[in-house]
């Protein structure tokens, strides 16, 4: 049987690069059916935690468990059910979007790729331009076809690492009705972004980070970003 | 997946990209020619080629060409952090390595098949000689030096310097194979072939690439790691 897992757990988790402490003792949990916000300053850690949740850098102490099982223990399969959409795009530039897709599609074994293909470009709305090269794409249609990329093998747990980069209004609203799609059919999505406007509506659970350890924003009367402020304040207090 | 499918894969995906920028096959090839009209300005007088050079000048062209492609191999999977990207596909990581090599391997027999013609012009090389031997030892030298080369590659991705220290990590491990390339290759198109010494060097270099290819195999998920 397929592996599969519906919780993900950091457990103290931290992470030094030389001397400096990225992350400090960060526990958070994420759920199935969950869009997690992840926000902070520039440099406060989102994109660590990221990458550590991704598999793609280990944690200098404490643990990431998927389903209870630490990426060890799964191996390759995990990464099948793994999404990522980075700060950078993972996207080749002299391949034609379809082909960014077909490529990726077929690394990660996609059934029926030809129709999960169409699906994607008709999601990022470049059907029409399917057989452009992209890198004549504008920030804007490459994060989009990037994100398709990412969720081409409709992974479990999905990563996003400042979406609403480059995006316009409509772009934006469409990128929030597909998260919550994604929330609907029971991904686990967790998003580093600074864009508390797009972010206030959709998110389920939020934490901030600051200097490397993570406030939980919780629920609360004030706006995201008026919760953000006093643990930002908090934090650097 | 299966690993010899997803090394398909991603030398497949190569081979497009580069049909499409023709970066490396143009440089790769430019520079090689280029090399061998500089030896030929030294080593040819008056029409005639010196006698035994052919072998060692078809090597150093073929090494230096090949050491710019390696240079390369992995540097456009940084542009747009794509190596990530490859990382995080559920395939083996030695995968990765084995469709970088193929790629390359790919490229370097394009450089050969224009480089051995002009070489056997400019310095009167009897290449039709023994044309099957000559390719096996062409082809298992190349095998050789790109595998090495490809793993140092993948492991100077990160490195400020990685120009610097390709050719200087590559050309000591590489050594073995460049020898035996070029006395093979000598044994052959000397004006007395000697036969017996160039299949001696062809099961040298069948030796070496198999020592080499299973260590970068093995290496490659270590070096690919942590990113």
């Amino acid at each position: 049987m397929a592996f599969d897992f519906e919780l993900v757990t950091a457990e103290n988790v931290s992470r030094n690069f030389g001397r400096r402490r990225a992350l400090t003792r960060v526990t958070l949990e994420c759920r199935a059916g969950e869009i997690v916000g992840l926000f902070g300053p520039n440099g406060a850690g989102k994109s660590t935690l990221l990458g550590i949740l991704s598999t793609l850098s280990r944690p200098s102490s404490g643990e990431v468990r998927y389903g209870g099982r630490t990426a060890g223990e799964i191996g390759e399969a995990l990464r099948g059910k793994i999404g990522v959409l980075g700060h950078d795009l993972f996207l080749y530039a002299d391949l034609t979007a379809r082909e960014n897709l077909q490529f990726f599609g077929r690394l990660y074994g996609v059934s029926n790729l030809e129709a999960c293909i169409s699906q994607a470009l008709a999601h990022a709305r470049l059907e029409a331009r399917a057989g452009d090269r992209a890198s004549v794409f504008s920030r804007g249609l490459r994060q989009r076809l990037a994100l398709e990329r990412a969720l081409l093998h409709q992974p479990r747990l999905v990563l996003l690492d400042e979406p609403f980069t480059g995006l316009d209004d409509e772009s934006t609203t469409l990128l929030i009705e597909r998260l919550k799609t994604l929330r609907a059919q029971g991904a686990i999505v967790v998003m580093a972004t600074h864009d508390f406007d797009s972010a206030e509506g959709i998110v389920d659970r939020a934490w901030c980070l600051v200097n490397g350890r993570a406030t939980d924003l919780g629920p609360g009367p004030s706006s995201l970003r008026e919760r953000y402020r006093i643990a930002t304040r908090e934090g650097r207090a | 997946m299966g690993m010899l499918r997803a090394a398909w894969l991603i030398a497949r995906k190569d081979l497009i990209v580069e049909a499409r920028s023709r970066e490396l096959a143009y440089t790769t090839i430019f520079f090689a020619i280029a090399c061998v009209l500089v030896f030929s300005f030294a080593f040819v007088r008056e029409g005639h080629a010196a006698e035994g050079e052919a072998a060692g000048i078809l090597w150093v062209a073929l090494v230096f060409s090949g050491t710019l492609a390696l240079g390369r191999a992995f540097e456009r999977e940084r542009q747009a952090e794509t190596l990530r990207a490859l990382l995080l596909a559920p395939v083996e990581r030695a995968a990765i390595y084995l469709g970088k090599l193929i790629g390359l391997l790919a490229l370097m027999a394009c450089v050969e098949i224009i480089l051995v013609p002009i070489v056997s012009f400019l310095f009167d090389a009897p290449i039709a000689r023994a044309p099957w031997m000559l390719a096996a030892l062409l082809a298992t030298g190349t095998v050789g030096f790109a595998a090495v080369g490809t793993l140092l590659s993948a492991m100077l991705v990160r490195a400020h310097s990685r120009d610097v220290l390709l050719p200087i990590l590559l050309y000591p491990i590489a050594v073995p194979v460049i020898i035996g390339g070029v006395r093979g290759t000598a044994a052959l198109l000397a004006p007395e072939p000697n036969f017996a010494m160039a299949q001696a060097w062809l099961s040298m270099l069948v030796f070496f690439d198999a020592v080499f290819v299973t260590i970068a195999l093995w290496m490659f998920q270590p070096v690919m790691g942590e990113q």
